[in-house]
């Protein structure tokens, strides 16, 4: 409210008789001036809560664990020694990458075949689809524990209805991880079927048309027509939720809360696991720092395949 | 193909065959992607489902089941009645709704601000800026939380719903900034040249012009920031350990487990009910939503 008021009247004077070109440069400036002071809640969202805290976090953790002197890389030299922490690396980036190749198989499978059907069919059909997406992930997890409780799994009941045998699900390093793949799969599978509907679509039929009238089978139509138009949002939407794979926690955190035996463990139920239960700050601090060097590549190329849609659509 | 096309006489037959093949090609690929659809429906929605099987029964039928747990044989709303008449998790929602109402004005409020300057009214940095809001929504709420713990400690606002209205706009404001740059830009600017002449000043400009003009993308963005903060669960993890103050989410999850034996229904029940103000907003928004969601990379 308060930046209301300073806008109008800074606008105000604005309006007075432009007379000479000082008064167009002053207009100008003026223009910029408010234009800085509309954005100034944003940059001090920005500056105050992530590229601080950033920096901050950076500093906690060259500090020693009652956060009284400086120990400088301590405390990243320690994790990489600790055999639970390689552990956690490894983990993170095979559940990240797995969970991501299969979400996006599967999305780009189910958009595939959205596409397909009759328009008329397809809103129903990406809404029933979509709502995994909606539920808030720790709630949804909590049924998918549930789910795989031992003594009640309703999946291992279905397991026995067809003959197979009942699953270890949480209690088993293997499947436990494997249940923590499932979950992050089932719910972030619709993401991307959603922005591969969305890409498929703004693919003219006309190239369609030409590539049938040049006889080409429906492979090949995929192959050099749609994956080329799509290339740009398949490779957004991919690094995306590889960020936000490699962030995840809720899952982990209701799922199996990083056991058994700390091998579910991600970088975030890690960082959280040192830095606020165990009162470790510092260290917890540098578990998550971790993370920044992949998502700042990833970043990177996000950025980049960003701007070049940018140009191309320009 | 090339069988058909080698000899001429062979074309003509071998042309009805690929025509009729076609048509049935057609159909197996409707087949096909119904079937897919039909798997991923169940797949999809078993859960959710399965949750609200267990929500209607009593503990008696969840301990001792007899036969397949995917029906219920005694529905009761019990675990519903416990939970609304349960003065902490009323609670609960309460403090989700304070939290999320709070967040959602504050996000629109700055993102519309700045979205507008930064699509329209050009400054020393803007595009620096604009830029920095895109690697901003990159960065994940699980890098920042053990240094924003320090912070919202330091200012004195752990265990407080406050201390989570602070920091959530890191969640939301990045992501509704840029996809609101991302409308604004995309209307005429012929729209504000009229305005200018008509003698509007900006701030008219913005609530007469660009706000109504680009009124789904605000529904979208609102949508966003609605479900993101209703869903967080890192930062009132981190910061809230108190049962009063804790919002739904880390509510059902931390209170309604209690020791060992667990009350499946009550806990499902929990959960079914805190899901539901966003599958609400959902059903009635679809079409907004998908907007909102699919905008960060179709309009970018």
């Amino acid at each position: 409210m308060a930046l209301d008021a300073t806008t109008v009247t800074a606008a105000g004077p604005a309006a007075a008789p432009p007379r000479t070109g000082v008064t167009l440069h002053r207009i100008a400036r003026r223009r910029s001036t408010i234009a800085f002071l509309m954005a100034l809640p944003l940059i001090a969202v920005i500056a105050g809560l992530v590229a601080w805290p950033a920096g901050y976090a950076i500093y906690l953790s060259t500090l020693n664990r009652r956060m009284t002197s400086f120990i400088g890389l301590d405390n990243f030299q320690i994790l990489l020694e600790s055999e639970t922490f390689r552990m956690v690396i490894w983990q993170s980036c095979i559940f990240a990458i797995s969970a991501v190749v299969l979400k996006a198989l599967l999305g780009f499978w189910l958009a595939h075949m959205l596409h397909h059907i009759p328009t008329k069919g397809q809103r129903i059909w990406r809404g029933l689809l979509l709502l995994p997406w909606v539920v808030p992930p720790a709630l949804s997890t909590l049924g998918w524990w549930w789910m795989f409780d031992p003594s009640y799994s309703s999946l291992n009941w279905l397991l026995n209805a067809v003959g197979a045998p009942s699953v270890p699900w949480l209690g088993e390093p293997g499947w436990a991880r494997a249940s923590v793949i499932i979950v992050n799969v089932w719910a972030g599978t619709p993401f991307f079927m959603i922005m591969y509907l969305a890409a498929l679509k703004s693919v003219p039929d006309q190239l369609y048309e030409a590539a049938a009238i040049d006889g080409a089978t429906g492979w090949q139509g995929l192959r050099y027509v749609t994956l080329p138009m799509m290339r740009n949002i398949i490779s957004i939407t991919v690094l995306f939720s590889l960020i936000v794979t490699f962030a995840n926690y809720d899952i982990v955190r209701v799922l199996t809360n990083g056991g058994p035996r700390d091998l579910t463990h991600v970088f975030a139920s890690y960082a959280f696991q040192v830095g606020v239960l165990s009162g470790n700050i510092p260290r917890g601090a540098a578990v998550s720092l971790f993370m920044f060097p992949l998502l700042a590549v990833v970043a990177f190329f996000i950025l980049r395949g960003v701007n070049q849609r940018n140009r191309e659509m320009a | 193909m090339s069988a058909t096309a080698a000899t001429p006489s062979a074309a003509i037959p071998g042309l009805g065959r690929r025509i009729g093949s076609l048509r049935k090609e057609r159909r197996w690929a409707l087949i096909t992607a119904y079937i897919s659809l039909v798997i991923a429906a169940i797949v999809m929605l078993a859960p959710p489902l399965y949750m609200l099987l267990t929500s209607l029964k009593t503990s008696a039928e969840i301990s001792n089941p007899v036969g397949t747990p995917w029906i219920v044989r005694h529905p009761t709303l019990e675990n519903y009645w416990a939970l609304i008449s349960d003065p902490m998790f009323r609670g609960f929602f309460f403090n989700s709704l304070k939290v999320t109402v709070c967040v959602v004005v504050l996000t629109m409020v700055i993102s519309v601000l700045a979205a507008f300057s930064l699509a329209r009214m050009k400054f020393f940095g803007s595009q620096v800026l604009a830029t920095g809001v895109f690697l901003t929504y990159l960065v994940p709420d699980t890098l920042l939380f053990i240094p924003l713990y320090q912070i919202v400690g330091a200012v004195g606002l752990l265990n407080s719903t406050w201390g989570l209205v602070l920091v959530y706009p890191t969640l939301t404001v990045p992501f509704c900034t840029w996809i609101m740059i991302g409308y604004f830009a995309s209307i005429p600017k012929e729209l504000d040249e009229a305005a200018l002449i008509d003698g509007a000043n900006w701030m008219q400009m913005l609530t007469k012009i660009f706000i109504p003009v680009a009124l789904p993308g605000i529904i979208a963005a609102t949508i966003f920031a609605f479900t993101v903060s209703w869903a967080a669960f890192v930062y009132p993890t981190a910061f809230i350990t108190r049962p009063d103050e804790m919002p739904l989410t880390i509510g059902v999850v931390s209170q309604l487990i209690r020791g060992d034996t667990f009350a499946w229904g009550q806990l499902m029940a929990g959960a079914l009910l805190a899901a539901l103000p966003p599958v609400v907003v959902y059903a009635f928004l679809m079409d907004y939503y998908i907007a909102g969601l699919t905008a960060g990379a179709t309009k970018g």
